[in-house]
């Protein structure tokens, strides 16, 4: 990040920067604020693509007022809540324990075979660790259910039932975003000047008091920047899952980015979607807001 | 007191965990992807097998496939041009000019990022339809430059900063003006940064399946649109759809270990170094 505010760049015009930021800006406005506007204004309109001999008339505030009081939106969106809630600790106490793994000295050719493989799961297609997760947790010869067999625990129909198909999902979720943690942690740790991190090392064996005393304030920027890009992530969430259970089985994992792609492209129901959308919007902007004040301090 | 042998195996023991934790479903997808339909069944699962290629004979000789890995690949290619031809400049304001709303149009920026794409999926549909531009790779294209642009300016942005400004100075006694400055020091010193955003954007678009998904019919379906639709049907060709699994995820793997360094970075648009 920048070391210092940028020195100002004398003489030149007053439009200089304009013309360097025009075309991405245009672009922009035409491809992101545009389509917002417009799914803005069918929020306020019955909008059900499938009837457009009934036109599609301004019903003012009626969307909203349709999915705020249904039941099955406030579902996927508490299931969406559950989901962050379940898969955050495993990710974070995974992360950290990797990324403690990789500082610690010692072993350099296996720790940065290791630091490297944590890519893997970041780089790969989210629709593929999809159909990775429905080859792992098939009923009949997935290798989740051998393994159960083989330690004496019935197998079981993971995608098939309610909390098997919620927790496949998680742990999908899982494999892909731990790296992401212990990276992000990992970071952290190494910001520690050496000099601090061996002082302590004289004074205490305790690793714990070590992580709470020494290591700890390093790693707090990165743990608020996962707790904000990890939610805005999980309300994205929509590739892997569709793969897996495309929302199912019921509505058992019906997040919310799934719910409103079925209300939009299966019922096409536009003008509910379109509100359903913009509500996901003002929570996904709120979000960044909070990064940005929390993160982009020094940026002014 | 441990002993510092003991403390070694551990150690070696815990990041031998981390390697099967982050390599295994990897690892299952490619060895399913050489397996034979009853090995593929077999219960339990054979460790040890006679690779056969016959899936990916299979998936090459099906059009479907490779014609959706060409329009992955045109897609992919043609949004991380444009990303970068409209991101740099850009950067190179944010960087090195101060005007009025330049925070907020960073922040905007960024924003970006953090968007569901079902919130434009929607009203680019629709839009769509009414322009008869469903189902070609324009549309894609351009939809995808709304999460390829932000990550382009960002690391731009960080990039072009660190060029030393002197550069610049030196360049404008000489006479030159800002877009030859722009061109002749920034693009060619700052290609390092251009070519990580590159990268990430190239990675972003091809990973990418909602777009895809709803914007797409027969014509420019992406190779993740397709792996997907062979999850129809009772008896599922796991050997085949493992094999475009495979085809699909390698490219991108070998660009992220070129980017590994910055994976965080790029992530996170910056939250850490």
């Amino acid at each position: 990040m920048a070391q210092t505010q940028p020195k100002l760049n004398p003489g030149y015009g007053r439009w200089t920067p304009f013309w360097f930021l025009a075309p991405a800006v245009f672009a922009l406005l035409v491809i992101g604020i545009y389509p917002t506007i417009s799914a803005l204004i069918t929020s306020f309109r019955r909008y059900n693509i499938t009837r457009p001999r009934d036109g599609f008339p301004f019903v003012g505030l009626d969307n909203y007022v349709n999915v705020l009081s249904d039941q099955t939106f406030w579902q996927s969106l508490g299931l969406t809540a559950r989901f962050f809630l379940t898969v955050l600790p495993f990710e974070l106490f995974f992360g950290i324990c990797v990324a403690l793994l990789l500082h610690r000295p010692g072993l350099g050719i296996l720790r940065a075979l290791a630091r490297v493989s944590l890519v893997v799961p970041l780089a790969t297609t989210y629709a593929v660790v999809g159909l990775i997760g429905r080859l792992v947790f098939n009923r009949d010869f997935g290798i989740a259910n051998q393994f159960l067999n083989a330690i004496g625990v019935g197998g079981l129909d993971w995608l098939g039932s309610t909390t098997g198909a919620f927790i496949a999902i998680a742990v999908m979720d899982i494999w892909q975003w731990t790296p992401f943690c212990a990276l992000i942690f990992l970071a952290g740790l190494s910001m520690v000047p050496v000099e601090i991190e061996e002082a302590a090392r004289l004074e205490t064996s305790s690793k714990t008091a070590m992580l709470r005393h020494v290591q700890l304030p390093y790693l707090l920027p990165g743990l608020t920047a996962m707790l904000i890009l990890r939610s805005a992530d999980i309300l994205k969430l929509f590739d892997m899952v569709f793969v897996m259970t495309r929302g199912g089985p019921g509505s058992a994992t019906d997040l919310v980015s799934i719910y409103i792609q079925r209300v939009g492209f299966r019922i096409f129901d536009m003008g509910t979607a379109s509100a359903q959308a913009i509500l996901l919007l003002i929570v996904t902007i709120v979000l960044s807001r909070l990064y940005i004040k929390l993160i982009y301090k020094e940026i002014e | 007191m441990m002993s510092m042998t003991l403390r070694r195996i551990l150690h070696g023991l815990g990041l031998l965990i981390v390697l099967c934790f982050t390599l295994f479903p990897f690892y299952w997808m490619v060895s399913s992807s050489f397996k034979d339909q009853t090995d593929l069944l077999a219960s339990p699962p054979v460790w040890f097998f006679t690779p056969t290629l016959s899936n990916y004979t299979d998936i090459f000789a099906d059009e479907k496939v490779s014609g959706a890995i060409v329009n992955s690949l045109v897609v992919a290619t043609l949004t991380t041009a444009l990303s970068v031809i409209l991101g740099a400049p850009a950067a190179y304001a944010l960087a090195r000019f101060n005007f009025r709303g330049k925070s907020d149009l960073w922040f905007w920026f960024i924003s970006n990022r953090m968007i569901s794409p079902i919130v434009l999926a929607l009203p680019v549909y629709v839009l769509a339809l009414q322009l008869k531009l469903l189902d070609t790779h324009l549309v894609l294209i351009l939809i995808y430059l709304t999460f390829n642009l932000p990550i382009v300016v960002w690391i731009c942005t960080d990039q072009f900063r660190s060029i030393p400004i002197e550069l610049e100075q030196a360049a404008r006694l000489d006479g030159a003006d800002q877009f030859t400055i722009f061109r002749k020091i920034y693009v060619p010193l700052g290609l390092p940064g251009i070519a990580v955003s590159a990268i990430f954007s190239f990675i972003f678009s091809w990973n990418e399946l909602l777009y895809a998904l709803v914007l797409t019919r027969r014509n420019v379906q992406t190779a993740p649109v397709i792996a997907t639709s062979f999850m129809s049907g009772y008896e599922l060709p796991w050997g085949k759809i493992m094999a475009t699994g495979t085809v699909i995820v390698l490219p991108v793997t070998i660009f992220a270990l070129l980017v590994s360094k910055h994976m965080v970075r790029g992530l996170t648009m910056g939250a850490t170094k």
